[in-house]
């Protein structure tokens, strides 16, 4: 009885009164339209920074010791792939060089600057393409160019483009071919053009003199594990092996990202205030009214109403005006977003985003406990004013 | 033989505030029959409203005993006294009578719902009884758009829908002018009687005694007097019995 006429009468005062509970969740539409934008704004400038490393096909990431695993400055020479791809349990590891660059291509007015990352054709590091084909070898003049790149340069695969380099004190150009386009790689926040090793060495912006010897260095190396499960073993076992390294995995790799947590927990930071907002906004609105019909409470149960009613139905309303406020919010804000220009780095489909959303929901009774738990104590007696 | 629907013996009710006691009600024994209306006066502070509230089960006496319809429920747990309320007694209150998101019909219906007896000869029923008590183009109106007057008598409808044993009314006039108080205390004590239900009505306003069968007075939280004699009831409504009926009849 108590779910059935708690339903009645929640749904009766929220129609009766709809103005006012709508109002509570336009209010929490735009909370929702504030988190969802950061929630989507720190995925969007989180996967600008990871998402190449994220997506890395090997487990593990190996860099410089003490680079402070921060990929730029990493530095190590091809010397070192033999003895990684050598070590038991690995099965397959591939160089990673990064670096920035400017590219121009035909109708362009300018240049847009990207990440030049070199790997090795075939091994890991080397991303997937989702058009055209992969790179052919490691001295290729081609390039595989990012979803992202393709859509703000119009760049197609069996167009050209054209590296600009600074080698020394000399601007030199370098046409590359595109063979391929991956899905939107980024690295550092800006799109990613994924070249052979051998050509990124050439083509990367750098002094006369070479400080490595004449060995070609790169910065990292992804290495692909032959049983995911024993990747800590594996770790371990290269650092045993190989002198002056570090070896982590692919999370622990993109967490050191320059800048990742850092901006990564301001934004949450953020969230976590308009979150508070929330609970306080839910609550406090409840809170009023439900000092508003003590009286009317206090009937209820007068007649005969049992706490579990008065409950359930405050919870109907609550968890109503709540999920009807999300889903204004989240409509509203994926409209936004669709109007918005590409290239702002904000995704709605990520875990962080779907994370907002369960949290936004569980905000509404979170705030109206308060006040579920305050219409439960309300006496009958002292509610109608029978004092004796 | 008259059934007994509501027996007290020796109810008593103390209030222990800091380093005060107030006895509000001192060993009561009173005894309700079926078909009849009792009004229950006296003074402020004399623990009239304390001795309903205790009938209602809405407060616990400090000692004596109430015995609704078989079950004694001075001493129930809160639980079984909300069932009590829900299924036995029926309310009117002086204020915040009715649910104000509910309409009028709606309002009635609730007793229905909370009984779990709600289907379509209820809501006939409480259109009929609304009906009768001259709302029936008001049945879908809000509390907010009915007169002071018509939620009384909505209230009424409300006390009465679920075939309660015991009706109950605190100062069921105390916002109506005189025209509408005697409208609303004759049609309540009509119904009353007509459905064979025992009612009690605390009042200040001793011209609404005229339509009970017996008048409790008390007093610093005892009987002061138990009036049963219709004439006497009549002197103490309004001194000239036939001149108050005619004015009502006038007010009408």
């Amino acid at each position: 009885m108590s779910i059935r006429v708690g339903s009645y009468l929640a749904w009766k005062e929220m129609w009766r009164n709809r103005g006012r509970f709508f109002l509570v969740s336009l209010v929490i539409a735009l909370i929702t339209l504030l988190v969802i934008f950061l929630a989507g704004l720190a995925e969007g400038l989180g996967a600008g920074n990871k998402e190449y490393l994220s997506k890395l096909g090997g487990e593990l990431v190996l860099y410089q010791d003490r680079a402070d695993l921060t990929v730029s400055s990493s530095q190590l020479g091809r010397s070192i792939m033999n003895k990684v791809r050598r070590t038991e349990g690995v099965a397959d590891a591939g160089p990673i060089g990064t670096s920035a660059a400017l590219i121009s291509f035909e109708g362009a007015l300018e240049p847009e600057s990207v990440s030049l990352i070199g790997v090795e054709p075939g091994h890991p590091g080397e991303v997937s393409v989702v058009e055209g084909e992969q790179l052919s070898n490691i001295r290729a003049k081609e390039a595989i160019i990012g979803r992202n790149v393709a859509l703000r340069t119009g760049l197609g695969v069996g167009d050209t483009l054209v590296v600009e380099s600074t080698q020394g004190t000399v601007d030199e150009l370098y046409p590359l071919k595109v063979v391929g386009v991956s899905d939107g790689q980024q690295y550092f926040l800006q799109p990613s053009v994924i070249v052979p090793l051998f050509t990124w060495d050439r083509i990367r912006p750098k002094g006369f003199v070479s400080d490595s010897g004449g060995e070609l260095t790169f910065n990292v190396v992804n290495v692909a594990v032959e049983n995911p499960l024993r990747a800590e073993e594996v770790a371990r076992q290269l650092e045993a092996d190989i002198k002056n390294i570090e070896v982590v995995d692919r999370v622990t790799a993109y967490e050191n990202a320059p800048g990742y947590t850092e901006q990564q927990s301001t934004l949450n930071t953020q969230r976590g205030f308009t979150l508070l907002i929330g609970i306080l906004v839910v609550g406090g609105f409840f809170q009023i009214q439900t000092l508003q019909k003590v009286g009317q409470v206090g009937m209820l149960k007068a007649l005969g109403a049992p706490n579990f009613l008065v409950a359930i139905s405050a919870t109907i309303q609550i968890v109503t005006t709540n999920v009807l406020g999300v889903i204004m919010g989240a409509l509203a804000t994926f409209g936004l977003a669709a109007a918005m220009p590409s290239g702002i780095p904000i995704i709605f489909n990520g875990n962080e985003v779907a994370i907002a959303l369960v949290t936004l929901l569980i905000i509404g009774p979170l705030g109206g406990l308060v006040s579920i738990r305050y219409l439960t104590r309300v006496e009958p007696l002292a509610a109608l004013g029978l004092g004796g | 033989m008259m059934e007994t629907v509501l027996s007290t013996r020796e109810v008593t009710k103390i209030y222990e505030l800091e380093d005060q006691v107030i006895t509000a009600v001192d060993h009561v024994s009173l005894d309700l029959f079926r078909g009849e209306f009792v009004a229950l006066v006296g003074p402020s502070g004399s623990g009239k409203t304390s001795m309903l509230a205790m009938i209602a089960g809405l407060l616990t006496p400090t000692g004596g005993e109430i015995c609704l319809d078989g079950e004694e429920v001075g001493q129930m747990r809160e639980s079984k006294r909300t069932r009590v309320r829900r299924e036995k007694i029926g309310f009117t209150f002086q204020a915040h009578n009715l649910v104000n998101y509910l309409t009028a019909l709606e309002n009635v219906e609730l007793m229905l719902r909370l009984n779990s007896r709600y289907d379509k000869d209820g809501q006939a029923r409480s259109i009929e009884l609304l009906t009768r008590l001259g709302l029936e183009d008001r049945l879908h109106n809000l509390p907010t758009q009915l007169s002071g007057g018509q939620r009384q008598r909505v209230a009424i409808a409300r006390s009465l829908i679920h075939e309660p044993q015991l009706v109950l009314a605190d100062e069921p006039t105390a916002n109506l002018d005189t025209a509408l108080a005697h409208q609303v205390v004759e049609t309540f004590s009509e119904l009353v009687h007509e459905q064979n239900r025992a009612g009690i009505m605390v009042t200040h306003d001793l011209r609404m005694v005229l339509y009970c069968d017996r008048v409790i007075e008390m007093e610093d939280g005892r009987l002061k007097h138990v009036l049963s004699d219709r004439a006497q009831i009549e002197q103490l409504a309004g001194n000239d019995p036939v001149r108050n009926a005619e004015t009502v009849k006038l007010l009408k």
